[in-house]
This record gives structure tokens, sequence and C-alpha cells, in this order.
């Protein structure tokens, strides 16, 4: 895996149908690169939220893209997190 | 059993279907008018509308729906509903939706669906409406159960309200719409969620780099007038001595003949407006969002200034430009927060070599002595008429020249299509200001082109009756389109000339309201001014030339300091 300009980002987000739609809507539209996602509900308190892991490829415009990211009603927390170790590093194998 | 629509009191138990519910709630919002067209899966919600006290007002298409709920939401900053059935009922609420996204307003689309159990078998009038939202709303939803709408209601007005202001969309099935329920109590309404919290330091900051600053000017926006911060910052800029430009959004926040006010920048402002912004070292931008209009070329935007941001959006700092200072909140509260504790300065020099550029770069105002010329036109209807009336526009050359002179004095007293530039805007926007504002005339400056795109909304406007006066500048063109061909592709004029000429005069007859056309009149002046001040809506038809341009006019993607500049008188 490139490592040059991958950042992961973990999404605590409402687990409902649409959430995946808004996120995803929301990087296409403002042309942001998205190399990976992965989404699973998530055990615990309060019910009824979900994981989203996303692998993005972008430098300059991350500080935006999360800002923007934030913005969506149904996505309660935006953290950035390691590449190393990450979903995305783990599940390589999966995707040759 | 009692009637639950009519119910002002909650009790202790409602037995109601889920369209009864919704209209119920939206009564409870304080909701006063509907605005929308009846269609196959939205005919629950128009049958419990009849035992409502809300007024539905039947639009002639579901756009003009869209835009005569966003003229009074921007009359009145309050949020306002729109109907449409699913498939192209929905389809044609977009254009309405994302002009609203664009400028920031709070409009509810509530749009029918087919059956659930009919849904994504391509059944008769069906559309992903949740898909079409989707990218052109703060947030939208479909709605699975009547129980959600006891959420899912209040929560749409708190987030249309919230923050920046801005449209959500409620997508509603038709068996969800027909599900009985049984609820003990009706959710509280949803109201604006309180602004978020800054650091008082940040506003000390910000007045220091204003007090360092030699050159400085105040760049204020829409974000403004939806704070209802104009009073304060009218204070701030007195109180600092700051020259202040207005975004195009931003038009009547400062009245148009103060002395600090130095009107519109950008792609067709004043020179010397764009000029000052050439020479400022401080930028304090309140409330706007640096548009490539009002910046042009980014890189060329003032060149010797550092930048402060004020906005509550904080995706807006930091998305164009970087500034020194940013402060996340709403604008109102820190220009509340600075007058409190700043120091009143004067700033002599600056504000000599601000009046010298005024002086030696006017806006020049050909024709403007002449009614069938632009800027005569708009001149001659401001005169006529006091700062009592609310003005909208459409799209193009005409709503260029009506932001340029037009003596806009307060805020709210200006609906145009900012972000979007949707043509059609005009007319029904207008319908909805004068339904927000009955005591208030409306005149909607428009285009020939413009006009057609929603001129079916003429019978909607003759229906109620509205002091409503639609301004035509005519020119039997795509105008702004023939300017750009004009500079830009070498006069190589292609599909901008209506071949077909229309009698709008007879048009507006032909809708039931008053036409008068200026070009055929002995007393033109005279005429202009009976069908302005009398009560109702009436067409007044201005021909003026496909020659005339719109000055100065920095090319797009070009620096605000490479103006073109027309022919002077």
């Amino acid at each position: 895996m490139s490592h040059d300009r991958l950042s992961v980002l973990k999404l605590t987000v409402n687990n409902h149908p649409g959430v995946l739609s808004h996120v995803c809507g929301l990087f296409a539209r403002r042309s942001y690169n998205l190399e990976g996602v992965m989404v699973r509900p998530i055990a615990g308190n309060p019910p009824n939220r979900s994981r989203m892991w996303l692998l993005v490829n972008e430098e300059e415009r991350l500080p935006q893209l999360i800002k923007q990211t934030e913005k969506l009603i149904d996505v309660i927390n935006v953290e950035q997190h390691e590449l190393k170790d990450s979903v995305f590093e783990i599940t390589q194998q999966f995707f040759v | 059993m009692t009637n639950p629509a009519t119910d002002t009191e909650p009790c202790t138990e409602y037995r109601l279907c889920g369209s009864e519910l919704l209209i119920k709630l939206l009564e409870r919002q304080g909701i006063t008018h509907i605005i929308g067209i009846p269609g196959g899966a939205n005919l629950p919600m128009y049958d419990a509308l009849t035992r409502s006290t809300i007024k539905h007002i039947l639009a002639r298409h579901e756009q003009g729906a869209g835009f005569i709920a966003q003229g009074m939401a921007r009359a009145t900053g309050k949020a306002q509903v729109c109907f449409a059935s699913s498939g192209p009922g929905a389809s044609n609420l977009v254009t309405a939706v994302a002009d609203a996204k664009m400028d920031s307003i709070p409009l509810i689309a509530i749009t029918g669906q087919v059956h659930q159990a009919m849904i994504g078998t391509d059944a008769f009038q069906e559309i992903d409406t949740f898909g079409l939202m989707l990218p052109i709303t703060k947030h939208n939803w479909m709605v699975r159960s009547a129980k959600e709408l006891l959420e899912v209601i209040p929560q749409a007005f708190e987030i249309a309200l919230s923050g920046r202001p801005g449209p959500v969309s409620i997508d509603i099935p038709k068996d969800v719409q027909n599900q009985i329920i049984e609820i003990e109590q009706f959710p509280e309404p949803g109201v604006r969620k309180m602004n978020p919290i800054f650091d008082i330091q940040q506003v000390t900051r910000m007045l220091e780099k204003i007090r360092h600053a030699e050159r400085p000017i105040l760049m204020i926006g829409g974000g403004i007038i939806y704070a209802g911060a104009s009073k304060a910052l009218l204070q701030f800029a007195e109180q600092l001595d700051l020259p202040t430009i207005q975004t195009f959004m931003g038009l009547g926040i400062l009245p148009s003949g103060h002395p600090l006010s130095l009107g519109m920048l950008g792609m067709h402002g004043a020179p010397y407006t764009n000029l000052v912004l050439e020479e400022c070292d401080l930028v304090i931008g309140m409330g706007v969002r640096f548009d490539d209009r009002a910046t042009g070329k980014v890189a060329a935007f003032c060149p010797k200034a550092d930048i402060v941001h004020v906005d509550i959006d904080h995706s807006e700092i930091g998305k164009i430009l970087n500034p020194v200072l940013s402060i996340r909140a709403d604008v109102g509260e820190v220009l509340t927060s600075a007058n409190e504790i700043l120091e009143p300065s004067q700033r002599p020099l600056w504000r000599q070599r601000v009046a010298q550029l005024k002086e030696k770069y006017p806006l020049i105002l050909n024709g403007q002595d002449d009614l069938f010329s632009p800027y005569g036109a708009i001149k001659t209807v401001a005169s006529l008429l006091d700062d009592s009336v609310n003005i909208t526009t459409d799209v193009g050359q005409h709503q260029m020249w009506v932001a340029q002179v037009y003596p806009f004095n307060r805020p709210r007293q200006w609906a145009s299509s900012g972000g979007l530039g949707t043509m059609g805007f005009g007319l029904p926007a207008a319908i909805g200001m004068a339904l927000a504002q009955p005591e208030r005339k409306v005149i909607c400056f428009t285009g020939d082109g413009s006009l057609m795109m929603n001129i079916q909304e003429l019978a909607t406007a003759a229906e109620h009756d509205l002091d409503i006066k639609v301004v035509i500048l005519n020119n039997n063109h795509l105008g702004l389109v023939r300017q750009q061909q004009t500079l830009f592709y070498e006069k190589n004029l292609s599909a901008v000339k209506f071949k077909q000429e229309v009698d709008f005069a007879l048009t507006a007859r032909g809708m039931g309201m008053k036409g008068v056309n200026l070009a055929v009149s002995d007393n033109p002046l005279l005429d202009l001014k009976s069908a302005l001040l009398e009560q109702g809506p009436c067409v007044i038809n201005i021909p003026i030339a496909e020659t005339e341009m719109v000055f100065p006019m920095v090319a797009p993607g070009g620096a605000n300091r490479d103006m073109i500049h027309g022919q002077t008188a």
C-alpha cells in the first residue's frame, strides 16, 4: 500500500438507511479522493450506531474534508487514525 | 371524536393518520402558509390540509412553489414549507431547493412518495427523491413510519434554522401518510439551536488586528442579515471608522448612502470598490464565504491584505482563503461582544484615500436620465417608491444593474438568487415576499429571458391579488450571455436572440392581471408611475437595447483589478 498521501478517518455515525449515501455523496460532489470504505454496526450504548472507516487520498484539503464531514447530521464524530494497523492494512490481502 | 388536526392544545391521546400528524406538527411549528401542488402520492396530505388553519397557496409549477416559499423565508427569516407529489413533482422542486442551499435559506420541502411496497419497482411517478435531494440539502429523510414524523419534523426545523440556515427535504411514502398512529403527546416544535461558543479572547485579538491595521476594510455578507446583526454591524463599522464593502447577498445591511458604504465588490462591482481592495492591508470578512464572483481570481484578491474571517460555518473558514485569525461563531454575537469592549477610533488618512478612489473611479451610469435605458429605468422606478418596498430580481444583466444602483436601505429588502443564479427566481420569490408581508409592495425586476422561465406564476399572483409589480427590462435577448459572447467570443452571437417576441403586457392580461407596455405609451413616465403606485399585480414592459452591457466586468477567472470598462457617455 502506497502510504504517501493516505489518511484514515474513523467515523461514528447513526446506523440507519441513507448514512452511507450522505458520506459518499459528500466525497463525490466535493471531489475528495476516497480509496476505501469499511462500515459495520457497533455494539454498545447508545444503540444504533455504526463505525465507518474511510481511507482518503487527500493532503492539503484534509482539514476542509474533515470539517465538511463533521457537518453531516448523521456523523456523530470524526477522528484521524494511523494507517499502520488500520482496518485497511489488515484487510489488504482481500484486495489483490 | 374531536378533530385532531384542528385541536390547539395537546390532550392525553390522539388517533390520527400520518398526514394529519404531519399537518398538526407543521401547525405547531407556526406555519401559516404551505405552497405546493397536489398529486397522486401526496393526496392524503392535501386531504388533511383541508382541516387545518394553514392556508394553502396553489402554485402553477413545483419550482414556483419552492421559490414562493423561499420568498417568504427570505423576507422573514423563518423556515417555510413547500409541498410536491412524487416523481416529476419532486424533481421540479429540485432547482428551488438547490438554490436555497447556495443562499442559506431555511426551506422545508415535503414530498409524497409511492407506497413503500412499490419502491424500487419503477412504479408510476416513482423517483429517488432521497437521492435527488441528498446533495442539495443540509439534511434529508425518507420517512418509513408515521411514528418517525414525531422526530423528523421538529428536527427538520431545527436543522433548517440552526447555525448556517439551509434547506431540508422530507420524502413521505403514501402508506406512511395513511398509517394510523396513536400518540399521547406532541413533541416540542423544533427551534434554532444555541450558537457555537467562542472565546472572547478571539474578539480582543480581532480588535487588536484592526487597531494595528492602517487600511482595513470590512467585508460583509448574507450572514449578517441571517444573524439579525445589521444594527450591531453599523455600530461596529462607525465606532472603528471602517470602510465597508457589501457582497451581493449583503446589500441592504448598510444604507446605500452611508458614508462608510462602498457598495458591492466583485465581477460587476464599482471600479473604486475593487480598487480599494487592492490597497487595503486587512480584510475583516463577516458572514461571507468569499464566492468567486466576489473575489475574482483568488490569488490576486486583496494582494496586500491579511484576512480575518468570522463565520458560523466552520467549513467556510479556510475553504477559499487562509485567514490569520478566524472566529467560528454567530456574527451577531461577535459584533455585540466587540461593541462592548472596543475603543472607538478614527482613520482620516485611509478614509481620505478611499474618498479619492471613489471620486476618481466611480461607477459610470450611462443613460441614467433615460427611462428606456437600464440605469434610467431602475433609478426612475426607485425614485417613485420609498424604502418600504421589497425588491426581487431574476438573473442576468438586469440583476447586476439593480445590484449596482438600486438604493437598498434595509436588510431583507432584497431577494435575489445569488449562489445558484436561477433564472425564473424573481416572480415566485416576489409572490412569497408579498404573502409574508402583504403591507409591502414588491417590485420584481426581471428580463424577458428570466420571466419566461416561471411566467406561469403570474396566474398565482393574480389569483391572490398581490401587490407585485413585474418590471421587465426587455431586450428580447439572453442579455448577459450575449454580453459574454460579445466580449469573450468575438461577437459570435449564438442562440441569444428570441426570434419569437412575446407581448408580455398581453400575456399578463391573459393571466388575469394588468399589463402595461411603455413602448407604446404616450406618456411612459406617467404610466409607469400610476402602474407602480396603484394596488395589485401588474406587468410593466420597458424595452431596452440589446447592445447594453453591464460594466465594469471582470472576466470569469480574472483578477478583480482587471476590469473591462464600457464607453463613457
